[in-house]
């Protein structure tokens, strides 16, 4: 029976190529379109950062303060214990502890040693909340931003914790109650949840700048892409000195400060 | 058998007890109302079909929460083919903006409790 042993061979082979063309024919076919996209008018860069002149701020001015809490719904509990904080002030010797050298001094403005300095989360290239949150509710986007993703967080607070920079706070209350006004557009925290500044990551996706940015009439607050080397970010960082919060920490903070 | 007349009665009782539901409907001839969500709204169509959106609606939140959040993806291309926000309170709430006479229909029928609200705001009903 040689006959049936090589027909049976045939056989075998060409059903063997069948089912070799199979992925052949899953990559030549047209491929659908996926469902879910990135926003159409989304601000794009490869690392945002900020910049905040000092000389300009004006001491009495609220205006960031104010926009970034009407926008994202921070709640003003009126007891620094309980406080919730994206954006605040804090005075310089707060802000830059060890930055006392003598050396130092010569280059930082007398004048703003007195004055509040404008603080938010520093969006650390290395965040040392992102490291040890153990639920993975923080971690550090592709484009530089610390995100914090409410569904996830326990409430652990290990990132408050880890930040240097007190830039997350607990709601230890509902903070609902607490919101004078609130942006319908913006979820609200519940009790229970860490929360901080997000660098208007809802704003970006729909092509806006941040909100401090935005509301500052003095132009202080400067945001931008630092791999950009032709943004505005960097012209000012290649015409003033700066300085950045606690930088002996080596978080490697993406606020910057002209003073 | 011992104590027969005592177990046959439990029994009875036990019966009657267990099947309490099934001949309390049959007496009163009220079955648990089946909920009705009334949706008010000027669009036709959901961004996918009504027997996929009323079985899997919390998985298809759930992947927007989650690409929109974690992954900063936003735009969403429904059945119809146009594109959508993936947003609950800028989209879904549009339209279903009715919570009372929409989600909480069925949610308390089925004795579920979303968190959602929690955070997202229910918008104002209209009625």
């Amino acid at each position: 029976m040689d006959n049936s042993k090589r027909t049976f061979l045939k056989v075998a082979g060409i059903s063997l190529l069948g089912i070799g063309s199979k992925p052949l024919q899953k990559a030549l076919a047209v491929n659908e379109e996926p469902k879910i996209l990135p926003s159409p008018d989304a601000l794009t860069g490869k690392r945002w950062a900020m910049i905040i002149d000092m000389k300009k701020c004006k001491e009495d001015c609220q205006d960031c303060l104010k926009a970034c809490h009407q926008v994202h719904n921070v709640p003003d509990l009126g007891n620094p214990k309980d406080e919730v904080k994206w954006i605040w002030k804090e005075p310089y010797e707060k802000a830059f502890p060890g930055d006392e050298t003598v050396y130092m001094q010569e280059y930082i403005d007398q004048t703003l040693k007195g004055s509040q300095f404008i603080t938010l989360c520093n969006h650390c290239d290395n965040p040392p909340c992102v490291r040890v949150c153990p639920t993975k509710a923080t971690w550090k986007r592709e484009d530089g931003i610390v995100m914090m993703d409410y569904h996830r967080c326990i409430g652990c607070r290990f990132c408050m914790a880890g930040c240097p920079y007190g830039s997350r706070s607990l709601n230890w209350r509902d903070p609902r109650p607490f919101i004078k006004e609130i942006n319908k557009e913006f979820p609200t925290r519940e009790r229970g949840v860490v929360e901080k500044c997000n660098f208007c990551s809802e704003r970006l996706a729909k092509g806006l700048i941040p909100a401090c940015v935005e509301a500052c009439k003095e132009k202080a607050l400067v945001f931008g892409d630092l791999e950009d080397a032709n943004s505005e970010l960097r012209g000012l960082l290649r015409a003033h000195h700066t300085i950045r919060r606690k930088p002996q920490l080596g978080t490697m903070p993406q606020i910057y400060y002209i003073a | 058998m011992y104590d027969t007349g005592k177990i046959i009665t439990g029994l009875i009782v036990f019966l009657c007890l267990i099947t309490f539901p099934l001949w309390y409907d049959a007496f009163t001839g009220k079955a648990a109302t089946k909920p009705e969500p009334k949706i008010i709204t000027k669009e036709k169509q959901c961004v996918e079909a009504t027997p996929y959106m009323r079985d899997s609606h919390m998985k298809l939140l759930i992947q927007w929460r989650d690409r929109v959040v974690r992954e900063k993806m936003y735009s969403y291309k429904g059945s119809d083919g146009k594109n959508y926000t993936m947003s609950l309170t800028k989209t879904c709430l549009n339209c279903h903006s009715n919570k009372q006479q929409f989600c909480d229909q069925c949610h308390n029928y089925v004795g579920v409790t979303p968190t959602c609200w929690n955070c997202h705001i229910i918008p104002e009903e209209k009625s």
